[in-house]
């Protein structure tokens, strides 16, 4: 059953590439996009509930699926499916129908390989998975062929390929690591390096930790390798940038994450901890400097995704039950709070035809539903209650205070406030400032505000209610992956 | 484990490749001229390739054979070729705006080295394999890793960032062979292929440069900041 629904969940976008370009019809294009990403969602969506306590292998071993994998499954396949409903809307207003089903074909291209990264069972194969996201997502980056829209991919595939080649040494490094224990030919699967860990030296593996870190950390947008996000984020079409933030770091976050838990395996060691703990702090700070002085509206919405992987980081970082779950649960309202401030950003950027939020007055008069449903979704996102995100910080904070890593709370509660004064001055000015120009547009259609009340509904829902049953699920997670032996 | 019973030849053939690989490294870094870039990065190429081969036969590993073979056709004929010619298609064939002299970048890439050992020996000393071809080919890995980086730094012309990015991934290809000779196969050869869709991309792309933002320098890329 498991194994079924894995295949038809990545089979489903591949197919719609060949259709896409097949048919080579936009209309077409769009539908078959949408009905894959409905039957990844429809498949990705029980594969939390079926897993279970054990790790199911598949297709000669290359596939895992464990509860880890099937969370950040879920979370993509779910950001896929909406993206992919707001691009329907979204695209068309685009006027470039002639080029479309290129676009949906990458688009599916896309949302493949988010969907299959996480799955891979070989290390070397999960580093092969990451690089195939950064080849498609360039080019869907590059789409809108603007000067910027090239300058953004040519950093993007610069800054990703060459810090992603560090992830490929430190994945070698494991792997030799491993090989004074297992021999010189071995399957590297996350199981083995496991079991080997603790007896390779602790030297060795910090060392390799440290460059998967660096590199995967590149790609999840951590400071200060974040460079390439505000641009790739910003650039892109608004459907894209859903993706990448949404699908794209939790897929790349998950290997710094099981890489964590290999390390942890062989003996408890401050260093990596350590790391991931500076990393998230001053990817926090990063996020906060740029948030309060920022003057693109989607710049503004990508330095919040670098603040909220620095979110996921510290929780990784200080570690424990409560620091791995609320870390895994932070990446699930991140999801969806996330996609739902870029439908806001792509729709005010369409509505007034600019990306300045100097240019952008008077949402309030204007898009009253629109508007009021991005103004929840940016109250929500800079973590105030009843919102999920609320109850995901609040629990990594408390995972936080202990003596070794106490400062790091107050330091990222510190700056949450600074994020949450700056955010909300942004949104002061967009919604009551005086119109000077009225907006382009003054209709949005359905396809375009729809995913924006799916998306916050969800986030609420998270907020306000937590079943035992996800609590239990996410603890099972930080047991089965770091400190504790299998 | 290969490297602790190696026949001395074949600790010597190991330990020249490598060096080659390294000089030629310092090659690229001391020019100012693409072709030439491109000149030694396709020997380096063939240097890999011979060591996969040499590795192959004295550690009986007879699937490096292929991999020596693709190393030499994509590395060293297809990427050189294909990158040839976006030199010629873009008539650009120097760095125009250099931020530190050639002979500055090679001092600064000799420190590099000088910490690239420092490292691979304290990594060594671990399994007391300091004075082996193993600490060599660490040393190496991870010095042309950071003469890569220094090449992505100081240089600007979109040809030399593909160079550098292309040396950080040699460094890799080299230090795999001799450290890790059984790594899966399989890997090795989709990391090949990985490449050559890589250069495929940075083609287009910098197709789209030029006709869009009209230069290839990224010194030119500064529309988005802040």
């Amino acid at each position: 059953m498991i194994g079924a629904l894995t295949y038809v969940m990545v089979a489903a976008p591949v197919a719609a590439i060949v259709g896409c370009l097949v048919l080579r019809s936009a209309r077409l294009s769009e539908a078959l996009n949408l009905v894959a990403s409905a039957v990844a969602f429809c498949c990705a969506l029980p594969l939390p509930f079926l897993v279970g306590d054990r790790e199911s292998l598949f297709w000669s071993d290359y596939i895992l699926v464990d509860r880890t994998t099937a969370w950040v499954v879920m979370c993509t396949a779910i950001v896929y499916f909406l993206a992919s409903v707001y691009a329907v809307g979204y695209m068309r207003l685009l006027n470039e129908d002639a080029r479309l089903f290129q676009f949906y074909a990458l688009f599916a291209g896309f949302g493949a390989t988010t969907l299959a990264g996480p799955l891979m069972n070989s290390v070397g194969i999960y580093w092969i998975a990451i690089e195939l996201t950064t080849l498609v997502s360039t080019f869907l980056v590059a789409f809108e062929r603007e000067a910027e829209s090239m300058e953004a991919a040519w950093k993007y595939i610069m800054v990703v390929s060459a810090g992603i080649s560090l992830a490929l040494l430190g994945t070698v490094l494991f792997y030799w690591g491993g090989s004074f224990v297992l021999g010189p030919t071995y399957n590297m699967t996350w199981s083995t390096l496991a079991a080997a860990a603790p007896q390779i030296n602790p030297v060795l593996l910090t060392l390799a930790f440290l460059l998967v870190l660096v590199g995967y950390g590149t790609k999840v947008g951590l400071a200060p390798m974040h460079a390439w996000l505000p641009d790739a984020h910003s650039e892109g079409p608004a459907p894209v940038s859903v993706m990448l933030s949404g699908a794209l770091l939790n897929t790349a976050m998950v290997g710094i994450f099981r890489f964590l838990a290999i390390v942890e395996f062989a003996g408890p060691s401050l260093v990596p901890q350590l790391a991931l703990v500076l990393l998230g702090a001053f990817s926090l700070l990063v996020g906060a400097l740029f948030i309060v002085r920022q003057r693109g509206v989607k710049r503004l919405m990508a330095y919040s995704s670098i603040e909220h992987m620095g979110v996921v980081a510290l929780g990784f970082g200080f570690g424990g039950p409560l620091g791995i779950a609320g870390a895994f649960y932070h990446m699930l309202n991140h999801s969806l709070n996330k996609s739902l401030m870029f439908f806001g950003a792509g729709n005010m950027m369409r509505a007034y035809g600019t990306k300045r939020i100097g240019q952008i007055r008077g949402v309030a008069e204007y898009f009253p539903t629109t508007g009021g449903l991005w103004l929840a979704g940016a109250v929500a996102i800079t973590g105030a209650p009843p919102f999920g995100l609320f109850s995901s910080e609040l629990t990594i904070m408390r995972a936080g205070l202990q003596p070794a890593f106490a400062w790091a709370v107050y330091v990222m509660a510190a700056l949450l406030i600074v994020i949450f004064v700056g955010f909300m001055n942004h949104f002061r000015v967009m919604y009551y400032g005086s119109p000077a120009d009225p907006p382009i547009a003054r209709r949005l259609s359905a396809w375009c505000v729809g995913p924006m009340w799916a998306a916050l509904i969800a986030v609420l829902v998270l907020g306000l209610w937590w079943p035992s049953g996800v609590w239990n699920y996410l603890i099972a997670i930080a047991h089965s992956g770091v400190g504790a032996p299998r | 484990m290969l490297i602790q019973h190696l026949h001395p030849l074949a600790s010597s053939l190991f330990s020249l490749l490598a060096i080659a690989s390294l000089l030629l490294s310092f090659v690229m870094l001391g020019s100012r001229w693409l072709r030439k870039y491109l000149y030694a990065f396709a020997a380096e190429s063939w240097m890999i390739a011979g060591l996969s081969a040499v590795v192959g036969f004295y550690g009986g590993f007879p699937e490096l054979y292929l991999v020596a073979l693709l190393t030499f056709l994509f590395r060293g004929l297809l990427l050189p070729y294909l990158i040839w010619r976006i030199i010629r298609r873009l008539q650009v064939d120097r760095e125009f705006h250099l931020i530190i002299q050639p002979s500055t970048s090679m001092v600064l890439g000799g420190l590099l080295v000088m910490f690239a050992l420092a490292v691979s020996f304290h990594v060594a000393a671990a399994y007391h394999l300091e004075l082996t071809v193993a600490a060599l080919a660490l040393t190496v890995m991870l010095s042309m890793k950071l003469i890569g980086f220094l090449m992505l730094a100081i240089r600007h012309e979109a040809i030399s960032q593909i160079l550098g990015l292309l040396v950080l991934e040699n460094g890799i290809f080299l230090g795999t062979q001799i450290l890790v000779p059984g790594m899966p196969l399989l890997i090795e050869i989709v990391i090949l292929f990985d490449l050559l869709i890589v250069v495929a991309c940075f083609g287009v792309l910098v197709g789209y440069l030029l006709t869009r933002v009209g230069a290839t320098s990224s010194l030119e890329l500064r529309k988005l900041v802040g």
